[in-house]
């Protein structure tokens, strides 16, 4: 089986991919989504923490 | 104190909230007005047509039903909650879900029965024939009082907040699924001359269900509203 | 007896976990992107579907979806149920973490059920018992993060989306018979369900890893979520000061 006609997928090529593509989407975007939450809540705890040690 | 003296409260406050509601009467008669009315709008829309309003009566007046119960749930708890009735009833000897309940039953009484004794009327704007308007009022009588149980829930989860009112909606309607597919589905078959037996029993197999359930998983939702 | 209820106590202590969790998630997410290759390889070497030709390998990303979608659900009604029993802080995030991960598996079910049904059918949408009881399944969780982000407090908001949790999980059966028993009625029964009477083994096996893989994902994403929520939620507490502290000097 020649690339083309594996991207082609029978004529479904347009279903088939549009519905993996979703699928690491939503995996990896997740994936990517979590991270930088939790580092942007990591960040801004350190700041929280920070500033009430000036404070006392 | 006795068992009998913890239950006594129930029949009081089902006749205060009766009360309540009579004092109240144009207030009470919203939900039966903006059912009457939002039926009235399909055949605006649908032209006039009575055998495609046939067909589909059977939805509009089920999903008529089951927003003007979800418009009038807000007044649930909202009133005693405000005052502090609640919390008083929270920590009666009283069984918090018995409470509830009596709440419920009068709320149904209030706003539901009046849908209910209305389906007859709706049926005959809708062109539906006389024994299928028999079962439009079985199914209403049987349905309602779920919707109620199972918003009950809804509203007490979100008694507390400010914008509770279209929270509501978005917790409860999914909840209605079943009480609407089978509500409806046992006017559609008889309306399609099958019986519609099945239905109403598992429309009574729901109500039986959420008697029991609903009123405990709104007290537990009360509770954390007012904690 | 006793040393299993004392190191449950260690583990669900929000400081435990947190490091605990710290450790495994790599490994959860590193597992997960093997299984995951070993998946793909085998969705696109399976042979050709003879009744749906090559579209049928949507199915390979549609089922662990709608797999993951109520597996979430169930997962989130558990913990919901642990914390308002026991009052364990770690079980109230758990529910609300699950939450936002099984929406997302649930749209994406939808979106690649529709994509299968556009070539199947004919058009993307069609009020199938499958894909009408996944969308009420979405709006159950749309339900669930809309309750958890109208109220400010997060222990009453978590201990409320428990509560909508439980009622969904006993409701869902009924919604689902229901759904089915109304598709059944409306719908002629020729159409042509997802999944397939019998599939043959080379297809079976990718399909079987794919979910493998989901499974092996879903704690792992938790992990991470539910570690910036306990971060978030206990910067007042001594332990976050502690670690943080560490990590800062």
């Amino acid at each position: 089986m020649s690339f083309s006609e594996f991207l082609y997928m029978g004529g479904y090529g347009f279903y088939v991919w549009s519905s993996w593509g979703l699928f690491f989407l939503v995996v990896f975007g997740n994936l990517i989504y979590t991270q930088s939450f939790y580092r942007r809540t990591l960040r801004e705890t350190r700041n929280f923490l920070k500033r009430s040690r000036n404070k006392s | 104190m006795s068992p009998q003296s913890a239950f006594a409260p129930l029949p009081a406050i089902i006749r205060r909230d009766l009360l309540l509601a009579m004092r109240r009467r144009g207030e009470s008669l919203t939900p039966l007005l903006f059912l009457l009315m939002v039926v009235s709008l399909f055949p605006l829309g649908l032209g006039p047509d009575p055998v495609k309003l046939g067909a589909s009566a059977a939805a509009i007046v089920w999903v008529a039903a089951l927003l003007s119960v979800l418009l009038s749930l807000e007044r649930l708890f909202r009133s005693d909650f405000d005052d502090g009735s609640l919390e008083q009833f929270a920590l009666s000897p009283c069984p918090l879900p018995a409470l509830v309940l009596s709440k419920v039953v009068a709320h149904w009484l209030v706003s539901g029965l009046p849908v209910v004794l209305a389906g007859p009327i709706l049926a005959m704007m809708l062109n539906l024939p006389g024994h299928v308007a028999w079962t439009l009022l079985h199914s209403l009588a049987l349905g309602t009082p779920i919707l109620s149980l199972v918003g009950s829930i809804g509203v007490g989860l979100t008694v507390g907040l400010r914008r509770g009112g279209i929270l509501v909606s978005l917790l409860v309607l999914p909840l209605y699924v079943p009480i609407l597919i089978f509500g409806a589905g046992a006017v559609q078959a008889a309306s399609g001359g099958l019986p519609s037996d099945a239905h109403l029993l598992l429309l009574g197999a729901q109500l039986a269900l959420a008697l029991v359930l609903a009123p405990i998983a709104t007290a537990a939702a009360l509770r954390i509203s007012m904690s | 007896m006793n040393r299993i209820v004392q190191f449950f106590h260690k583990t669900v202590s929000p400081e435990y976990f947190y490091w605990l969790s710290g450790k495994l998630i790599p490994w959860f997410i590193g597992i997960f992107v093997v299984v995951l290759a070993f998946g793909v390889w085998g969705a696109f070497t399976a042979p050709t579907d003879y009744q749906q030709g090559e579209s049928y390998r949507i199915i390979f990303v549609h089922v662990p979806a709608a797999y993951m979608s109520m597996l979430i659900y169930v997962c989130m009604a558990v913990a919901g149920f642990i914390g308002l029993v026991w009052h364990i802080k770690l079980a109230e995030i758990t529910a609300v973490a699950s939450a936002p991960i099984g929406a997302a598996f649930t749209a994406l079910a939808l979106a690649t059920g529709s994509l299968w049904g556009k070539p199947m059918w004919g058009t993307y949408w069609v009020w199938d018992a499958r894909l009408t009881s996944e969308l009420i399944l979405l709006f159950l969780y749309i339900g669930v993060i809309a309750l958890y982000n109208a109220i400010d407090d997060h222990r009453k908001a978590a201990r409320a989306v428990a509560i909508l949790a439980l009622v969904g999980v006993v409701n869902i059966p009924i919604i689902h018979f229901s759904v089915e028993w109304w598709s059944t009625l409306h719908q002629p029964a020729t159409l042509s369900k997802l999944d397939q009477p019998s599939m043959h083994p080379d297809m079976l096996r990718p399909l079987l890893i794919m979910i493998v893989a989901c499974t092996i994902y879903f704690p792992g994403i938790l992990f991470m979520r539910i570690r910036a929520m306990l971060l978030r939620q206990e910067r007042r507490s001594r332990w976050v000061a502690r670690l943080l502290g560490e990590e800062g000097t």
